[in-house]
């Protein structure tokens, strides 16, 4: 479809076409200036950026800072450095993105090919999940956690995640699934396949795209959550979100900017190359059903 | 006691019946066609058949075996859908043989019958593929395929050639009646195309509002429609009905309607049926098939009641092989077939004969047949 639509018969003038790459080129550099910045003084010594010099390169190289916002940084008041956050926020990510893919695709397949009286009534429940702010839900889920005995725990945000996600993952599914033939599941059923056979041999195959959305959706929410770690998770078991601003705002001594930039692109790198590995599936997930291919 | 029976079966969403009180006994070897506009129910019962649909009340018997809780898979049928309904990642070999993967069956023995079922329906070089890559034809095969594989007791076809183009249909068409002579097996076939239910049938059941209007092989249908919805739903153009009323002359029943110019027309019906009588100076409607109004040359030798017919011709239609030729009667267009030669002029008076052993004649109020 993209390579379709640059060969049309209007030829436009090279002048134009020079002006147009410029401009986006502009654009881009616009975008990226921040993060330029970001990377730039994560590479500096402290004394280049009190200095005054932020934009500049830095006349030394090092990477101290990165280093030091790793493995050595003062977290709180522990001196670990972000590590045994990130991984944190691994093990909470991972699994909360994986169980509500999961269950959202369950959600999908129920709804949408296996008709039982009161489904959209569910739907609609389960779609109202997803406009429910977080706020109005800490005071409930500390209480589940309490209950549940998981309050404060890496688990704890493992259920927060997966109850709050499974409500757009099962959006993304019901939509996705609403628009594969009927007459396939049916054609399954005659030839003697079960619910769960139908369901990962028939369905899971062609869900590529819409696995993808799931997936870049949930890890990019819940990597970047910040009230919930914030809230349920307490000292050792804070997600990389919650370290960073410990990191940042921490009240004694220097304030180590290069550390904190250094600090703060850790924080982002995970969202950005999900997106980079898997960005083209998002956009042709999202697009998915609407144009008859 | 047929091989598939289906015994008083009706269908309801909640109070509204789709399907009425349907009694069809299927013999070993059939090929029973399901015919009707869309809406007619006609789908519904084969799903019913096929087990993706409950039965509301009634049985279902496959070789004397009740079905109605069975599940789809354990019926021992095979379905043909409408949209072929291929699994879109799986290869065609995988598509075939799928069912008997489900059902357990060893792989040397799946290789086996995939082998013979690709060989007879000519699919050898398309194993490897994917549905995606193959054309319309193509397709239809691989579905008939994924079906002959499990040699069922009962085929159940939806619609299987509504997707194909119009000469692609023709040639499936007379593809699945040869399988069909070939493997001698029990087809039940949903269409909404009389042709198609016409060519393929040994028996057809027309449908209309959830009910059987009637049942019987194609010859039957066609030549005596037991209503005016059979006798106008089968056949292309489709039978002229008109309002004529029923008088007696010279002691023979008289059919009298009026022509183009407003002229009186009387057709003498010989060997009336024991109920004309009753409808004796009364209006009903006369049925007749285009191909039975002709010129006089042309019509059937052995046919015992010609009647003459002197009328205004409006239009002629060629189509290559006949000439349709379009005459008003009773104030309504009046189709006829005729030999592609036959020397006819619009707007000119013509002699045409009528051949009145195929005409039928149908209740106004009831729209039944009179007999």
């Amino acid at each position: 479809m993209a390579a379709a639509s640059t060969e049309n018969a209007i030829r436009s003038s090279s002048f134009s076409r020079v002006l147009i790459y410029l401009v986006l080129l502009l654009f881009a550099l616009f975008y990226l200036l921040p993060f330029g910045i970001m990377l730039v003084n994560s590479l500096k010594p402290l004394s280049e950026i009190t200095g005054g010099n932020m934009i500049a390169l830095p006349r030394e190289w090092t990477i101290e800072p990165w280093l030091s916002a790793w493995s050595t940084a003062q977290i709180g008041v522990q001196p670990t450095g972000l590590r045994p956050y990130f991984i944190n926020s691994i093990v909470m990510a991972v699994p909360a993105v994986l169980l509500s893919t999961i269950f959202g695709a369950l959600n999908g397949y129920v709804l949408t090919k296996w008709h039982f009286p009161g489904a959209t009534i569910i739907f609609g429940l389960l779609l109202f999940s997803c406009f429910i702010p977080f706020q109005i839900v800490l005071i409930p889920m500390a209480r589940i956690l309490g209950i549940l005995d998981i309050a404060g725990t890496t688990g704890g945000l493992v259920l927060v995640h997966f109850v709050y996600g499974v409500g757009f993952t099962t959006l993304y599914f019901r939509n996705y699934y609403a628009a594969f033939p009927t007459e396939l599941v049916r054609a399954a059923q005659i030839d003697g396949a079960g619910f769960f056979q139908i369901f990962y041999r028939i369905l899971l195959p062609s869900s590529g795209p819409i696995i993808a959305v799931s997936f870049i959706w949930q890890f990019t929410n819940i990597w970047n959550d910040f009230l919930f770690g914030a809230s349920f998770a307490s000292g050792g078991s804070a997600p990389m979100t919650v370290a960073l601003n410990n990191l940042v705002n921490s009240s004694t001594g220097v304030r180590e900017y290069n550390v904190h930039f250094a600090g703060a692109i850790m924080a982002a790198a995970p969202t950005l190359l999900v997106y980079i590995v898997a960005g083209r599936y998002f956009v042709r997930g999202l697009m998915a059903g609407s144009v008859k291919g | 006691m047929g091989f598939l029976d289906i015994d008083n079966v009706t269908k309801a969403y909640g109070a509204v019946e789709v399907l009425h009180q349907v009694d069809i006994a299927v013999e070993e070897g059939e090929f029973l066609v399901l015919v009707g506009p869309s809406g007619c129910g006609k789908s519904t019962l084969l799903n019913m058949i096929a087990g993706l649909e409950g039965i509301t009340s009634g049985d279902i018997r496959i070789k004397d075996r009740v079905i109605n809780n069975v599940h789809p898979s354990q019926r021992n049928i095979a379905m043909v859908f409408q949209s072929y309904a291929l699994y879109p990642n799986m290869t065609v070999g995988q598509n075939i043989t799928f069912g008997l993967e489900m059902h357990g069956t060893p792989k040397p023995e799946r290789e086996k019958a995939m082998a013979e079922v690709a060989k007879l329906l000519q699919i050898e070089d398309l194993l490897k593929r994917k549905p995606g890559q193959l054309s319309g034809g193509q397709r239809q095969r691989v579905a008939m395929g994924r079906a002959l594989v499990r040699n069922p007791d009962v085929f159940l076809f939806d619609e299987p050639l509504s997707n194909l183009d119009a000469k692609l249909r023709v040639d499936m068409r007379t593809e699945i009646k040869k399988l069909h002579q070939k493997l001698g097996t029990t087809i039940v076939y949903v269409t909404h195309d009389q042709i198609e239910a016409m060519t393929l049938s040994t028996r057809i059941a027309v449908m209309y509002n959830g009910y059987v209007q009637q049942l019987g092989t194609p010859k039957e249908i066609y030549d005596n429609p037991s209503n005016l919805f059979v006798a106008t739903f089968m056949g292309s153009p489709a039978m002229n009905v008109m309002r004529v009323r029923l008088e007696e002359r010279n002691g023979a029943l008289h059919a009298v309607t009026t022509g183009a110019e407003g002229q009186e027309i009387a057709l003498r019906i010989e060997n009336a049926p024991a109920g004309y009588a009753a409808y004796k100076d009364r209006e009903v409607i006369l049925g007749i098939r285009p191909e039975a109004i002709t010129d006089p040359e042309g019509a059937d030798r052995n046919a015992r009641n010609i009647q003459a017919l002197s009328n205004t011709v409006s239009v002629t239609e060629p189509a290559g092989a006949d000439t349709f030729v379009t005459m008003t009667l009773a104030g309504k267009d009046c189709i006829s077939r005729m030999r592609a030669d036959a020397e006819v002029h619009p707007g000119q008076p013509f002699d045409f004969a009528v051949n009145m052993d195929k005409a039928v004649l149908f209740d106004p109020e009831t729209e039944e047949r009179i007999i």
